[in-house]
């Protein structure tokens, strides 16, 4: 498609950084939102002695007390629901949910009501929530516990969804999202917490939502992912590399919704083919969505239809094997990705 | 269920008398023992769960019951077996005591085919269709309409059978504890809400957690029955258990049954369990542990004749586990081929998805559309 133009240049980072994990991009990124504006807090299960579940908010509970970090008992619907009313008197909430999957019993505070505040209200009312909450799956945590149905959201005019796949976005886009105006779900992911990367320093560093980015550089083939399924792209795209000398472009959403159709389009129109990658099931999701984008935006540049791959179609069962064949490991990924290039 | 506070007539002045023949034959004397017998089981199944998870046997969050053996026990022994069982996912326990065999509990755990659930569902989700068992839950105070709505099932079709609801204290600030027992209140639905008070739901205390942490008194506001006991007495838990169970079962009439408990290791295997309590509480805790305190009155009261017979009790409670978990590491893994079976269960689901496959995502037709997502 000819009409394209390159993406804006996205990243504002200063020029000194950090190695750091996942985690404590999130830490710091939560330090510092504190620290610059008073009207943020902090709500979540465990996030005060016990440091959080996944230790997201350690030291955090000592630093700013129980003021600004607020112990929730176990009430995700209740103090979700007092967040986006907390929202509405201009307050800047940042809800911890232990994991994703126990936002299910929130789901109406946050489709319902989060979402159409602003808009139902004639304009007269915001909403600046951010809901911090990690997906992901692979550690035998079974059906209720392995879920990435962030596509949910995105469904839904009204909320932004972001969902970071570095530590350098983890800072960027969690900062971003708190600065927002409007209610931003924070996907983050359980095995990239412990991720490490270049975190730049300056407290102004923020990933502007609705940008994608660049992850790889390639020729021959698109990859398109987010989270988790960025780190499993990369992965399979050293091995087209090393085994089939194909030269594959990976493109990390880092949004959600929005969603940056420009830079994935840019891209295919310049591989001619795509593949689709999404940890959660794909029926209905975001690899649909995306797919759906790029055959309307790249029609003519397509030299094969787009391939998508997700988790299998079942609830992750609890067997080692099971849960392996469910997964979209990269095994599958370079499957698919072959059947894309057409050697399969 | 007889009760059984009477029972404690049997103890001597010295403490030491042997058994006579009359409490050897009374069967609720028999019964006391098998639910002392069990408690050890549990204990020792749960220890061995411990070092099998970290041998990595065992994977995922597994929460374990040591310290609250009474209460499974006790609450378990009242239950008729057409009774239905739902807990949360702290359920070992729960399915020893309901009469599941060891080594299906343990294959679960290993995740083999011959486990409780074919290896779908891992320690948080242990179930038995044939006990009536209907599944340990993992979302907090998700298993409650499903219990509310059993009962309403024995209710409408006029079985003379009640629902036991087990729940943490940390459950009931959730909408779902409101919902049910209101249903159940208004609706006369037979269901016992069992909550295991342990204080500590992970690491937060029930009085930092709720606002009324008498938990049992909530039960007021449905104008519900409500009591509290002594969850590491055995002989309370069941006969309060019984009572209410009873109760449930002949009038129709819901309950809160507070067992006042604690738990001896962290919230899972993953958590030390010192982050926020002292190891000196934990210490003064397992001072009073529940199961020696029953084998000594046992002892005392004549119900077990001497250390030999606690002994004896132990090692056959030490077989029972080594046998579990010989079974499990002898279960198949389940077959890859049968990962999409049970999705769905109607006859006709294979042929309603047959149209499905062009335009799949990769892996999707051979993984699951051509497995059938039946229950064949
Ligand atoms: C809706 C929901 N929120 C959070 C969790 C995570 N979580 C699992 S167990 C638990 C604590 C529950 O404590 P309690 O009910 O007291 O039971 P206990 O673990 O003490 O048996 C939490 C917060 C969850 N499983 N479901």
């Amino acid at each position: 498609m000819a009409t394209l133009t390159t993406p804006p240049e996205v990243e504002q980072a200063g020029s000194s950084t950090t190695t750091m994990t996942y985690r404590e991009a999130l830490r710091l990124a939560l330090r510092e939102e504190l620290e610059h504006d008073e009207k943020v807090f902090l709500v979540g299960e465990e996030i005060g002695v016990f440091e959080g579940s996944y230790k997201v908010t350690a030291g955090l509970f000592k630093e700013f007390g129980p003021k600004r970090v607020r112990e929730a008992p176990i009430s995700e619907e209740g103090f979700v629901g007092l967040s986006v009313g907390a929202a509405m008197m201009g307050l800047r909430p940042v809800v911890e949910i232990m994991t994703l999957n126990f936002i299910l019993v929130a789901m109406d505070q946050v489709v319902n009501h989060a979402a159409k505040v602003r808009y139902m209200l004639g304009g007269e009312v915001g909403c600046p929530l951010v809901i911090r909450t990690p997906n992901g799956a692979g550690n035998q945590l079974t059906a209720q516990h392995s879920q990435s149905f962030e596509q949910w959201f995105a469904h839904v005019p009204g909320l932004k969804v972001v969902a970071p796949a570095t530590p350098a976005d983890a800072k960027g886009l969690l900062k971003a999202a708190i600065r927002d105006d409007d209610p931003v779900i924070v996907v983050e992911n359980l095995p990239i917490y412990k991720e490490k990367g270049e975190v730049p320093d300056d407290p102004e560093f923020v990933t502007p939502i609705g940008r994608a980015r660049v992850a790889r550089e390639g020729t021959d083939l698109t990859i398109v992912a987010h989270s988790f399924a960025v780190k499993r792209s990369l992965e399979v795209a050293e091995q087209l590399e090393s085994e089939l000398d194909v030269s594959a472009e990976v493109v990390d959403l880092r949004s959600l919704r929005p969603l940056d159709t420009q830079t994935v389009a840019d891209s295919v129109s310049k591989t001619n083919r795509a593949l689709c990658v999404e940890e959660g099931w794909s029926s209905y999701g975001t690899t649909a969505e995306v797919a759906a984008r790029i055959q309307d935006a790249c029609f003519d540049d397509l030299d094969a239809p787009v391939g998508r791959v997700g988790m299998a179609e079942v609830p992750m069962p609890y067997a080692k094997n099971l849960e392996n064949a469910t997964l979209p490991h990269s095994e599958k990924i370079l499957g698919a990705a072959k059947h894309v290039l057409g050697v399969a | 269920m007889a009760q059984t506070k009477g029972s404690a007539n049997a103890r001597s002045s010295n403490g030491r008398r042997k058994r006579t023949k009359k409490e050897e034959d009374s069967p609720e004397v028999a019964r006391l023992r098998e639910h002392y017998e069990m408690m050890v089981l549990i204990r020792l199944f749960e220890e061995e769960t411990e070092r099998q998870y970290k041998k990595a046997q065992i994977g995922g969050y597994c929460h374990l019951s040591s310290g609250q053996e009474a209460t499974n026990v006790g609450a378990c022994a009242a239950l008729l077996k057409e009774d239905v069982l739902f807990t949360g996912y702290r359920g070992h326990g729960f399915a020893l005591a309901k009469g599941i065999d060891p080594g299906k509990v343990m294959a679960e755990l290993f995740g083999r085919v011959d486990g409780a659930a074919h290896g779908r569902g891992g320690s948080m989700h242990i179930c038995d269709a044939e006990y009536n068992y209907l599944g340990g839950w993992g979302i907090v105070a998700g298993q409650l309409p499903l219990a509310t709505g059993a009962a309403f099932a024995l209710s409408q079709e006029d079985q003379p059978y009640a629902v036991l609801c087990e729940l943490g204290e940390g459950a009931v600030n959730m909408g779902a504890w409101h919902e049910s027992l209101n249903l159940a209140g208004i609706w006369d639905l037979p269901v016992v809400f069992l909550v295991l008070n342990n204080i500590y739901g992970m690491g937060t205390t029930v009085d930092k957690a709720s606002a009324e942490p008498e938990i049992y008194k909530r039960a007021a506001a449905f104008r519900m029955h409500g009591e509290r006991v002594n969850g590491q007495d055995l002989e309370e838990v069941l006969e309060a258990s019984d009572r209410l169970m009873t109760r449930a079962r002949e009038e129709r009439k819901p309950a809160v049954l507070e067992c006042m408990t604690y738990r001896f290791r962290g919230h899972s295997v993953a958590d030390a369990g010192t982050a926020y309590r002292t190891k000196e509480e934990v210490f003064e805790r397992q001072e009073n542990d529940p199961i020696p305190a029953f084998g000594k009155a046992l002892l005392e009261r004549g119900a077990i004749s001497s250390q030999d017979e606690l002994d004896e009790i132990r090692s056959r409670a030490e077989k029972k586990v080594d046998e579990a978990v010989e079974f499990a590491e002898q279960s198949a893994d389940p077959d890859v081929d049968t990962l999409a079976q049970h999705v769905y269960g109607d006859p006709d689901t294979a042929d309603q998805f047959a149209r499905m496959g062009p335009g799949s995502p990769y892996g999707e037709r051979e993984l699951v559309l051509s497995s059938g997502l039946g229950s064949s």
